[in-house]
């Protein structure tokens, strides 16, 4: 692999630039491989990764059926944290921001994560004893989050409208200054140059139509636009889509399929320092590094494999965040997307063995996938590779909705009274 | 915002009436207390989330009150039909049984 | 002051109507009818902006809303800047006052500019590839340097005081364009008496007639045709025409979104006008008028200020008047840029050469041009130009190469070609076919009520164009419902003007060995160069090619650069152009303010703000209020020097005291009717009702099927057949939505009405000692003593003369009753019971000594001591579990093995040794303080208060296994120490709960 520097830069400056190589192989599929992973997006590209990297397993496939990097990983608003409630989340979440630390080294390609801070608001009383449980949780696990007052919140965050005259006033926040957004492109990029310098393939327009088992039972590969291929273990990294590709191995999945959007304004220069959440109002923002407000907007109420969703939804998200940011309001809208989020009973991930033998599933991650991209690909790739589970992604079975064992930090924040 | 037919109320009417509630002709077993694990965990939680035609459930909530249910194309979000509550699923082509 | 470049007697504007302006602080004059782009250029200013990369000068390309280059500012006034205005769509106002973007310190001298130089480095995608050592430096050096040189306009910095609207709209047929191919369908569909919207993006609908100059139609100049059909539009009810309207987004069963910019143009808006109104239009036929853009030539410094598409040209020139330059080449490979000449030429400007790719150009703009004597340069290009702020020279050279001829210009009008505007036929979900031999994407399948006509649709003679606009506007009106009748509008049209051919992808001096910047999208600085790079390192797909080098990303969102970087992309791979694939078109098609998506959303309007009957008594009495859902509830009454902590000491005594008066309205109230009313119950409920006897109470607990408690309440059986039941504040829309589920779907067999009376009653509670003799004198018909009623019983009465049912029940657990009165008497009510309360001492309470007083006693709250993934077990009501009953909602939820599994977290007290330390609420548990982070977690407090009353700190707490620790000994390790706890049971007061009946 052609290593990336600034001196690479100049270097390849004199000549036009013409001497850069491919960023990953685009090679035609073998007929068997030790792994299959199906979807190249951020986690199963970073499961590849960390199978040739931690395990010594190379003779891997990443089959993507449109390209790769394309569906949520493409699509989010990149906000990374790990202020979670719960041991098991905060545990998969932290893992994650450990690598998103020293990612950029590890793969030689700037994801660009920036710890810019993540700012959650608290509008009322609830709230307050909702952030404060996951200050002190988090605390006793080593994460980082402190409370801060309106002031101090408006300190970090400067259009922050904290004045007692809006319908909800800020009554203050939690910060997690390690918090804050990755290049979400890179982080595809990033991982697929790694992992196929490592000798996987990543396999684009390839299309998984079924699966093949032996008549014992365990996996024996998969169907596809481009013929059998054989495989002693597949893994499904496939969000949205993941319900109708472990039908295919008669493994009925706990999951529907919701649209999100997410939206961002045109670009200005530096405005807004940090990421800022609130769940009472519905809004997510932070600034890329090229200048555009990035905007989460709400899931849509209906399951949908559109990639579209609801204008309301926007409009409501927008309201929001005039509501916070009001000088924001003469600020434009420049661009509009859906995703395809798939989402639990209890809203947390499921990274497991199915009850077929050699089949491991990784979805679930609803609104939340991106930032836990390298923990929850590092997990994985251990799964598949020791045939267990990692200690950090053992509660984050199927089984769990049969024992009823959930992990289900949105009733933790159920708002009642 | 989706165009939504009411049955009850013969309507198309915005979706900010009415509220999505789920798949539709899921049965809550009489014998509940008989089920193993894994059976109330399928009646509980496992769904069909079909790429095409989904048999779902919605309530009129801001017109009638009515739920009702709908066949609807999760790829390209097209009601196929709406029926009411208590009528039996209709055979559409393509609809995943 | 004269502008230079306004040419006498050219143009629809009036000279004498002037209009003064400023930009960058320089004063100019423009007239009504400018735009603020055609005002500058009639002042020959073309350096307007700095790129986004390489901070190159750049001038304005276009005459639309397609410009990449020409962003300013606009400021009205301190708090109304607008950022990122593109000068090319901006009408010009008295007043107005434009500044440039991007540029320190100046615009002439930009120190960006820099970048330009450095550029070999900054190649598509370079960030990826550096500022990675030392790692530290990203957060502190990299980044912050690289968003100061990011970004365009400056954001507002003041609170925006203008307003904004929305409206809904449903019409039989929408039409979107107001072009030739727009007009004529309204016309033909109009004529119907279907219901019409027709929007267009102008303040005066013309489309492309705005500067043709070789169209006439029924007899007339194309522009006077279409301002006398717009006239006819207006003047027929059944037509809503919108202006200055662009229909922006195209989502699903036919709504389309628009933007209506109401003030923009406006010198002193009124102040009742929204600055823009949105609207959301169900249609039952939609017609795409949308048109088609031209795209610029690519060859090297093609960005230069003062090259521009040759329609801006024309535009500038035939609408407003404007010659770009005195000296205006033309570079194309098509025909249409030859009326640009022509009409330049015979505006007296001079037009020293027509470069044009083609080896034999024919047809009637060429034979125009020659008839002209312009020197047509057929099988040649524009290799480069002279001249960096200002085009001085463009540099000829034939296609194979050779000499290169420098041409002196002070302009140059480029043009590709048409590419139709497809964006909303994408956007409704239709799929795009590529027309090889036109070299454009045309709409294909469609999946929407919806139909193409004129140029987006690729129909280029401007016969079949009226032919198919007529044919689309009667069809709709004939899908929608509408008899048609006669057989519709006719229209004599003759055109000289050209729609067809050009060329897509870099031209030459721009292959793959050149050396300059030839570029492709302009505000992103993505040159073919770029592109290809993207090629060669994987990229494959478009969408990679597209984020790689952000190439159509810019706030154009690609509208003159996708089909060139497409063409580039596929060029490299060896591949056709369909098989590169076009990005999806997404909304918006230009850019929407985000006050209008908001519109009336703000402030009060953001989300109703609900009050009880008695919140104006207690706003009056100075009580705090805090936001629950969206009620607004007292949380404490303060008297003078009074503090919170001070205010609810004193509230929580004197109701232990003597009593006090709480407005409880805001509890969700659900009349539950009918023969199988108490069957229902049974279902809903954990617990057993069938013989609850009627004017009696319980305290019931609901679950959802998963076993765990998701409301609970005390429900009054007034009657075999009705009961009363209460829910939580939060929890009154989805505890009625819950019932009405089950009813509905699960059990339709039973015979039970539920109704919401949570609106309908207002909720007074009078609790303590002295709540019997606060309410009796005012109490008729229902005897009070308790013998006949007692603790936990309902009875139906009056009181002040009006309806009641009146509850003996506690929240407090002292002897208490629950007024509920018609809502419109609650305050007058309220206020008599106040009177009595007064007599004996009591007081009026928040919902803060609520609290307090319910912990002291151990009662829960849900949602606070429960969080979804509790069960009645773990908070000790497993007394309220009927378990002989054969079946309830949750039932066998609450049987899954987790849920009866030993060691789960369980409700328990906590005291502080030290009897001071109150605990905070959230902290968490453990039973080692000694160990290392991360630390074994037991158990979190989930309330936690001083208690007067008791005279010491009282908390709750979800323990795990929290019932078999009594008296254990645990810690909250807290930031500055840890804290010892003991764990008790959750009754801190009162623990036989004989001051109920006291």
């Amino acid at each position: 692999m052609r290593k990336f520097s600034a001196f690479a830069i100049a270097r390849e400056a004199l000549r036009g630039h013409k001497g850069w190589g491919v960023q990953w192989a685009s090679p035609e599929p073998r007929s068997e491989y030790d792994v299959i992973i199906i979807g190249a997006g951020g986690h199963g590209l970073a499961t590849a990764y960390y199978l040739a990297k931690e395990h010594g397993i190379t003779n891997v496939a990443v089959l993507e059926k449109g390209w790769l990097g394309g569906g949520n990983t493409g699509r989010n608003t990149t906000i990374i944290r790990s202020n979670y409630l719960y041991d098991e989340s905060a545990g998969i979440y932290d893992h994650a921001l450990k690598l998103w630390d020293g990612l950029s080294q590890d793969l030689n390609y700037n994801v660009m994560y920036s710890a810019r801070g993540v700012m959650m608001l608290a509008h009322n009383v609830h709230d307050v004893q909702v952030l404060q449980r996951h200050i002190h949780a988090n605390r006793l696990n080593g994460v980082d989050n402190e409370w801060l007052t309106p002031e101090q919140a408006k300190d970090y965050c400067p259009p922050l409208n904290i004045s007692g005259q809006t319908r909800y006033p800020v009554i203050g926040a939690t910060l997690q200054r390690r918090g804050g957004t990755a290049r979400h492109d890179a982080v595809a990029w990033g991982y697929a140059r790694a992992a196929s310098d490592r000798g996987v393939h990543i396999i684009q327009n390839c299309e998984v139509t079924g699966t093949r088992r032996a008549p014992q039972g365990h996996i024996i590969g998969v169907d596809t636009s481009k013929g059998f291929i054989g495989a002693k273990k597949v893994g499904v990294v496939a969000a949205g889509h993941t319900s109708v590709l472990m039908e295919m191995a008669d493994v009925r999945m706990p999951l529907e399929s919701y649209p999100l959007q997410a939206m961002v304004s045109e670009p200005v220069k530096p405005v807004f320092p940090c990421v800022v959440m609130s769940n009472t109002v519905h809004a997510y923002i932070s600034q890329s590094d090229k200048g555009e407000l990035v905007i989460g907007a709400g899931t849509d109420q209906y399951t949908s494999y559109s990639q579209a969703g609801g204008l309301h939804i926007i409009n409501h998200t927008v309201d929001a965040i005039c509501e916070m940011f009001p000088m924001f309001r003469r600020m434009k809208m420049l661009r509009s997307w859906g995703g395809i989020v798939d989402v639990t009973p209890d809203r947390s991930p499921i990274l497991a063995k199915t009850p077929v033998q050699g089949l491991y599933v990784n979805c679930g991650w609803g609104t939340g996938g991106f930032k836990a991209t390298p923990g929850s690909g590092h997990v994985f790739a251990h799964t598949i590779a020791r045939d267990e589970p990692h200690r950090i992604n053992a509660p984050f079975t199927l089984e769990r909705f049969r024992t009823g064992r959930l992990i289900d930090e949105a009733a933790a924040a159920a708002v009642a009274h | 915002m989706l165009l939504i037919r009411c049955p009850y109320c013969e309507e198309d009417r915005p979706e900010l009436e009415f509220r999505h509630a789920g798949e539709a002709h899921l049965v809550r077993p009489s014998n509940m207390d008989a089920m193993s694990d894994a059976e109330f965990e399928r009646f509980l939680f496992i769904r069909q989330n079909p790429k095409g035609v989904v048999f779902e459930r919605w309530r009129h909530v801001h017109g009638c009150a009515r739920f009702f249910n709908a066949a609807r194309d999760t790829i390209t979000d097209k009601f196929v039909t709406t029926y009411k509550a208590g009528e039996p699923k209709p055979t559409l082509e393509g609809a995943e049984e | 002051m004269s502008a230079p470049y306004r040419i006498a007697g050219k143009g629809r504007l009036t000279p004498a109507r002037a209009v003064r302006f400023t930009f960058d602080g320089k004063h100019y004059a423009g007239l009504e009818g400018d735009t603020l782009a055609s005002a500058l250029l009639a002042n020959g200013v073309h350096l307007v902006g700095r790129s986004f990369k390489y901070h190159r000068p750049r001038g304005f390309l276009s005459a639309g809303a397609e410009e990449p280059n020409a962003l300013v500012g606009v400021h009205r006034d301190a708090a109304r800047k607008t950022p990122n205005v593109r000068a090319t769509v901006q009408e010009l106002y008295d007043g107005l006052e434009a500044v440039s973007q991007n540029r320190w310190p100046s615009l002439a001298l930009d120190v960006g500019a820099i970048n330009d130089l450095a550029s070999p480095l900054f190649s598509a995608g370079f960030y990826y590839k550096t500022f990675m050592w030392p790692k530290a430096a990203w957060k502190r050096f990299y980044e912050p340097n690289i968003r100061a040189a990011a970004g365009l306009g400056v954001a507002p910095d003041q609170a925006d005081p203008d307003h904004y609207a929305a409206r809904y709209a449903h019409c039989d047929v929408l039409i979107v364009g107001g072009g030739v191919a727009g007009l004529t369908a309204a016309l033909a569909a109009a004529e119907t008496g279907a219901r019409i919207m027709l929007v267009d993006e102008q303040a005066e609908p013309a489309g492309a007639l705005r500067y043709e100059s070789g169209t006439r139609i029924d007899g007339q100049d194309g522009w006077d045709w279409a301002q006398a059909a717009v006239q006819t539009l207006r003047g027929m009810d059944n037509v809503h025409l919108l202006t200055r309207t662009t229909a922006f987004g195209y989502y699903t069963q036919n709504m389309v979104a628009l933007s209506e910019r109401v003030t923009e143009h406006l010198a002193e808006p009124q102040q009742d006008l929204p600055r823009e109104r949105l609207w959301q239009v169900r249609a039952k036929r939609v017609i795409l008028a949308t048109g088609a853009i031209e795209r610029h030539m690519v060859f090297a410094n093609n960005d230069r200020p003062g090259i521009m598409l040759a329609s801006a040209g024309r535009s500038y020139l035939n609408h407003h008047g404007v010659a770009v330059g005195r000296r205006v080449g033309i570079y194309t490979a098509n025909d249409s840029a030859y009326h640009a000449a022509v009409d330049l030429k015979q505006a007296g400007v001079d037009v020293p050469a027509i470069v044009d790719l083609r080896d034999n150009p024919q047809g009637p703009g060429v034979d125009a041009a020659r008839a002209l004597g312009i020197p047509i340069h057929a099988g040649r290009a524009v290799v480069g130009v002279a001249g960096r702020q200002r085009v001085t020279a463009m540099n000829v050279q034939a296609k194979g190469g050779g000499a290169v001829n420098p041409i002196p210009v002070d302009a140059l009008l480029t043009s590709a070609g048409w590419t139709p505007s497809v964006h909303l036929f994408s956007q409704s979900r239709g799929k795009v076919a590529y027309d090889d031999a036109g070299k454009r994407f045309l709409p294909g399948v469609g999946a929407q009520d919806c139909v193409s006509i004129g140029a987006c649709n690729g129909t280029d003679d401007l016969d079949d164009l009226l032919s198919e606009a007529i044919k689309a506007g009667r069809e709709a009106a004939k899908a929608a419902g509408i008899a048609t009748g006669r057989a519709g509008p006719k229209l004599k049209a003759t055109s000289s003007e050209s729609w067809s051919g050009g060329m897509i992808g870099a031209g030459p001096g721009a292959d793959a060995d050149s050396k300059g910047k030839a570029f492709v999208d302009f505000q992103n600085d993505v040159t073919a160069k770029d592109i290809r790079q993207a090629v060669r390192e994987g990229m494959q797909s478009i969408e990679h090619v597209k984020r790689f080098t952000t190439n159509g990303m810019a706030t154009d969102q690609g509208k003159t650069s996708n089909l060139h970087g497409l063409a580039i992309a596929a060029e490299m791979l060896g591949k056709a152009v369909p098989a590169v694939g076009l990005t999806t078109f997404r909304a918006p098609y230009t850019p929407v303010t985000f006050g209008a998506l908001a519109n009336y959303s703000r402030g009060d309007q953001f989300d109703p703000t609900r009050r009880t009957a008695i919140h104006p008594w207690a706003e009056a009495k100075g009580a705090v209020f805090e936001d629950v859902g969206q009620w607004k509830r007292a949380r404490y009454f303060p008297r003078a020097g009074e503090d919170m902590f001070a205010a609810v000491n004193r509230e929580c005594r004197t109701v232990r005291e003597a009593a006090g008066l709480f407005d409880a309205s805001t509890l969700g109230k659900i009349e539950v009717v009918g023969p199988d009313a108490a069957s229902f119950m049974e279902l809903l409920y954990t617990n057993p009702w069938q013989k609850l006897e009627p004017g009696r109470c319980r305290y019931g607990i609901m679950l959802r099927e998963d076993g765990f408690i998701y409301d609970d309440g005390v429900v009054g059986r007034l009657a075999p057949d009705r009961s009363h039941v209460t829910t939580t504040t939060g929890g009154a829309a989805r505890v009625l939505n819950h019932m009405e589920d089950y009813l509905q779907t699960e059990f339709p067999h039973l015979k039970v009405y539920l109704t919401s009376v949570s609106e309908q009653w207002a909720v007074i509670a009078v609790q303590g000692p002295k709540s019997r003799e606060i309410i009796a004198p005012l109490v008729e018909g229902i005897d009070l003593s308790d013998a006949a009623m007692p603790h936990m019983s309902v009875r139906e009465g009056k009181i002040c003369g009006v309806p009641t049912r009146l509850f003996r029940m506690s929240f407090t657990g002292e002897r208490g009753f629950e007024v509920n009165v018609p809502a419109d008497y609650g305050q007058a009510v309220w206020e008599a019971l106040w009177a009595e309360a007064e007599k004996h001492g009591a007081c009026a309470y928040g919902t803060e000594a609520m609290h307090v007083l319910r912990a002291e006693k151990g009662y829960i709250i849900v949602g606070q001591d429960t969080d979804g993934t509790a069960t009645a077990s773990d908070v000790g009501l497993d007394w309220a579990v009927g378990k002989k009953k054969a079946d309830f909602v949750g039932k066998r939820g609450m049987a899954r093995p987790d849920l009866v599994a030993a060691g789960r977290k369980q409700l328990v007290g906590l005291r502080s040794p030290d009897g001071k330390t109150v605990l905070e609420e959230g902290a968490h548990l453990v039973a080692d303080p000694n160990q290392k982070v991360p630390m074994t977690m037991i158990g979190h407090v989930t309330s936690s208060y001083w208690s007067e009353n008791c005279g010491h700190p009282i908390a709750l707490a979800m323990v795990v296994d929290g019932h078999n620790r009594m008296g254990e000994k645990l810690f909250v390790p807290m930031p500055n120490g840890t804290i010892e706890v003991e764990v008790t049971g959750t009754v801190f007061f009162d623990e036989t709960g004989e001051r109920l009946h006291g």
